[in-house]
């Protein structure tokens, strides 16, 4: 694996570029399904503190990726490096490779481009304080949707799919500080929905909300990754084994270990993910 | 012991604000209605001249000055405070705005004669010399009362931009909007009511001015029908008078004291009301 990493760094100080290395990558793995994202040879500083190790991993299309591990160990880190929310922080330094499609998502890609690619649910519902009409339609607006019959039909849409149609369709006016905190985070889905994205992250989205509302996101996830890639960070082990395709395992800054989600939970390679696991079962 | 002595301390400090604000409404409304009731309520509020010599008292055009005076003041303060204020809380750099801030701090802290000296020197002489008339005018007062509201505004609705949870400004900028886009139509919204407040404090400022507006506003008793014409504010009707008047003249001024303390409660509540709702939400 480090290896690997080692040839992909040669590979991209040589000629190849991007998608070479990555190809590179793969064929090491013997893994040749599409991924979406990747990080490559990741090391992030706030400041001196050197917060994620040497982290590569990818994320493949329209599954999900769920990233488990202790809290302070990078998690949400990772997740604001993808969409680039780390660009917030004056003294975050980035090394490594962050790619969405194959393109290097720090060069090639315009930020806001990128974070309209990659959306974002944060742990916290962050509502707008202004109506669920104008909450869902915000970032269509913001990427020059102006028809109003065309924003009715997106905004409708959205809510469908974030699984809200029908509690707020006779309510679109009304704030969007009204709602509960369930339907606020799932209101925040369907925000992020509006825009079209590629990969949808989710930071602990469900920890602040009741076991209902969290049934209900956990369902919504599974439906959502017909079509979207989605990448969630998560506490709760039994949550990552239900809705996930893939779990990484980190520890301190470091990846520990990737694969698919019953692999990690039966039969993890490092005995500091079965620990883990099974501490956080038992 | 020590603890009751502190009670009564701040006990006894309490009651001296308040008592004064007693004072002052009883000695306005003690002088000032009676002299109303003498002129008539519909004569003296509405009545369109005011002739002292004649006993007659009639303080619309004060009324209908103090209103234009501060109107203009707002359309020109309203727009260069807020803007200021977003550029400080959300666009300037450390340096800048530091500089920027001690700046607006000053310019709260000179005296309201400087300011009418200002105006008397530059700005009455521009305007003399680019419309018609002498200078002396309400568009003088309202330019000056536009720099005095400044500081008010500035740093009431700064306050409100700063205390925008942060979690709105990264939720926008998450869904791929511009730090500008995310600025003014996310984070500025959420602070509309600190920013009302703002506003309606500066209009509370800029009525009660005194000083500075009889400098430049020309101080004519008579409804203006331009800019460029001289105004009286009730202030200014006020201060301009109260060293010479007597019997109901004297009562008459008190009474457009009363007129112009009914105006502000009316921005105070205005203010409370709209601190409520903010509050609320
Ligand atoms: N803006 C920041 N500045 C400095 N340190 C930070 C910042 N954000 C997070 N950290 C630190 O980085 C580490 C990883 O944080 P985080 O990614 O939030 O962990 P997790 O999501 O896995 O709980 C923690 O030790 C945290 O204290
Ligand atoms: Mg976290």
């Amino acid at each position: 694996m480090l290896e690997a990493v080692a040839r992909t760094r040669d590979a991209l100080m040589g000629a190849g570029g991007v998608e070479e290395a990555l190809r590179g990558l793969r064929a090491e793995r013997g893994q040749e399904s599409a991924s979406k994202m990747s990080v490559i040879g990741l090391d992030l500083h706030y400041g001196s503190f050197h917060v994620l190790k040497d982290v590569s991993l990818d994320f493949p299309e329209r599954q999900v990726t769920a990233l488990i591990g202790p809290s302070g160990c990078g998690k949400s880190t990772l997740l604001k490096t993808l969409d680039r929310m780390n660009d917030l922080v004056p003294d975050c330094r980035v090394e490594g490779l962050v790619t969405l499609d194959g393109q290097n998502a720090y060069e090639d890609i315009p930020v806001n481009s990128l974070r309209r690619r990659v959306g974002m649910v944060f742990q916290q519902p962050n509502p707008f304080p202004m109506s669920i009409y104008d909450n869902v339609a915000f970032g269509p607006r913001t990427h020059g949707v102006q028809d109003r019959a065309q924003l009715d039909g997106i905004v409708e849409q959205s809510l469908r799919d974030a699984a809200m149609w029908d509690e707020v369709k006779d309510r679109l006016r009304k704030s969007a500080l009204g709602l509960s905190g369930g339907q606020q985070q799932r209101l925040c889905i369907a925000r992020a929905l509006a825009v079209k994205p590629e990969v949808l992250l989710l930071d602990e989205s469900t920890s602040a909300l009741d076991p209902i509302s969290t049934a209900k996101i956990e369902e919504l996830v599974g439906e959502l990754k017909r079509s979207y890639t989605v990448i969630m960070v998560t506490h709760n082990m039994l949550q990552a084994l239900r809705v996930s395709d893939k779990t990484a395992f980190f520890l301190l800054g470091e990846m520990v270990e990737a694969g698919p989600t019953e692999d990690i939970f039966t039969e993890p390679v490092d005995p500091r993910t079965a620990d883990y696991v099974a501490g956080r079962f038992g | 012991m020590k603890e009751g002595l502190a009670r009564v301390l701040f006990g006894a400090a309490a009651l001296i604000s308040t008592l004064a604000v007693a004072l002052i409404c009883l000695f306005l409304f003690a002088n000032g209605i009676p002299a109303m009731a003498q002129i008539g309520l519909p004569d003296f509020l509405f009545g369109t001249t005011w002739k002292p010599s004649a006993d007659i008292y009639g303080i619309f055009p004060m009324i209908v000055g103090s209103i234009y005076v501060t109107a203009g003041a707002i359309i020109i303060g309203v727009p260069t405070g807020l803007l200021t204020a977003i550029f400080l809380s959300r666009f300037a750099g450390g340096r800048i705005s530091s500089l920027l801030r001690s700046g607006v701090e000053l310019l709260a802290g000179i005296p309201s004669v400087v300011y009418g000296f200002f105006g008397l020197m530059l700005v009455v002489p521009l305007i003399r010399e680019l419309a018609p008339g002498r200078g002396l005018s309400l568009l003088a007062a309202a330019i000056i009362l536009g720099i005095m509201v400044l500081p008010t505004i500035i740093t009431v609705a700064k306050n409100a931009l700063d205390a925008v949870p942060k979690a709105y400004y990264e939720g926008a900028l998450a869904l791929g909007a511009t730090h500008e886009r995310s600025v003014f139509r996310v984070v500025v919204p959420a602070a509309i009511s600190g920013i009302m407040a703002a506003i309606v404090l500066g209009v509370g400022r800029a009525i009660g001015e005194t000083m500075a507006v009889v400098m430049v506003a020309g101080n004519q008793a008579v409804i203006p029908t331009s800019i460029f014409e001289g105004v009286r504010t009730m202030t200014a009707n006020i201060v301009l008078e109260m060293g010479y008047a007597a019997d109901l003249h004297r009562g008459a001024l008190i009474a457009t004291g009363v007129v112009l303390f009914v105006f502000v409660l009316l921005i105070c509540a205005l203010f409370n009301a709209i601190k409520n709702r903010g509050e609320r939400s």
